[in-house]
């Protein structure tokens, strides 16, 4: 990871950092349920209405970001381990699996592989195109 | 019943119990991944459910009671999600750049997602609901889930495919992508990003940071653009 900040954080600058962090996801709810008023059927995630506020913030308050962004690289450091509550509940359904399991876990895999394989490719491409555009 | 019956039962209903087994396991799965030379198959999300799940069969202990210990780390979920704010800011001008690779690669790459996992689950011959729940398996739980209902699918099915198709993408993304020589890490990050959403922008953030940045950016889209196309067919019917 870049830019681990040079000396560890104090307490309260921690603590401000997180509460940035949560008060940012507040927001991003509050404001998706405000969309909700007008467009009933939306499922817009309020915390990645907290990203896109929180991307806001970073590029106007320059150093003062320090300990914001220490408190998100922790967090997303332990990313993966969020996951866990969620990956141990396929327990609840292993009858499902197991009556569904092969072409379920098929058509998993192929299309995972496939949407890698074509995401990667036209995003290449596209890449490639615009660079011989540019010259 | 005996003592120690008497002390199992307390802790067996304890939060602490399971959100302690939890964090544990997850420490023990990132020992074992690096014992393994942090192969991408020694997946630390895959480990520690292969750990925690057999614990609590063992143990007769029922998901709800599991998830009372766990919701404590699930809950930093949305606080992690707004975190990928700091990953896309520090690469904000390699984003900038790739705007329109990043719309060519959300369209083709969203499409593909569903259509490919409809065409396969439908050549099975699953039925209508089943195809409903996996269509979007390739975006985050909450978003599928919704998706899954309007759908005429079943949310939690839907969630289940969810995770599967996440811990899928991770594991494979890096030995899919060095076989075949890639070595554009927002390339890479992007594409793991629309196939399996937040697992496999997790598995980005270990590779590269540019690679979570784009799988944040990935995840979001994705997202929001699925939920459009969802919208989209559901009026039209």
């Amino acid at each position: 990871m870049t830019e681990i900040p040079a000396k560890p954080l104090r307490p309260a600058e921690w603590l401000g950092g997180f509460t940035v962090l949560i008060l940012c996801q507040l927001a991003g709810e509050t404001l998706v349920q405000l969309l909700r008023l007008v467009l009933p059927g939306c499922v817009f995630p309020g915390p990645v209405a907290g990203m896109l506020l929180l991307l806001l913030i970073l590029t106007r308050i320059g150093n003062r970001a320090r300990p914001i962004i220490a408190s998100a690289d922790g967090l997303l450091g332990l990313l993966s381990l969020l996951f866990v509550p969620s990956a141990v509940g396929i327990m609840q359904y292993g009858d499902v699996i197991l009556a569904w399991g092969g072409p379920l876990l098929l058509a998993v895999l192929g299309s995972t592989v496939l949407t890698l394989l074509v995401t990667v490719g036209v995003f290449l491409a596209t890449d490639a195109w615009l660079a011989r555009r540019r010259g | 019943m005996s003592g120690l019956g008497t002390i199992w039962v307390y802790l067996a209903a304890s939060p602490l119990t399971w959100l302690g087994v939890t964090l544990a396991a997850y420490i023990l799965a990132l020992r074992i991944a690096v014992a393994l030379g942090s192969s991408p198959l020694a997946n630390s999300v895959l480990l520690t459910a292969a750990m925690v799940i057999p614990l609590l069969l063992f143990t007769r202990t029922s998901y709800p009671r599991y998830f009372e210990g766990a919701q404590f780390v699930h809950f930093l979920l949305g606080p992690a999600t707004v975190s990928l704010a700091v990953p896309l800011f520090r690469n904000l001008a390699a984003v900038r750049r790739s705007i329109l690779p990043i719309v060519a690669a959300l369209i083709a790459g969203s499409l593909t997602a569903m259509g490919s996992a409809l065409g396969i689950a439908a050549a099975f011959g699953a039925p209508s609901d089943v195809l409903a729940s996996i269509a979007p398996k390739s975006v985050s739980a909450p978003i599928a889930m919704e998706l899954a209902k309007g759908l005429g699918g079943v949310p939690s099915l839907a969630a289940v495919l969810v995770i599967l198709t996440g811990i899928t993408g991770a594991v494979i993304v890096t030995p899919l992508m060095n076989a075949l020589g890639i070595q554009n890490y927002a390339a890479r990050g992007f594409a793991v990003g629309i196939a399996s959403h937040g697992i496999g922008t997790a598995r980005a953030l270990q590779v590269n940071d540019t690679a979570g940045a784009f799988a944040g950016i990935a995840m979001a889209l994705n997202g929001a653009f699925t939920a459009l196309l969802v919208a989209g067919f559901v009026l039209l019917h």
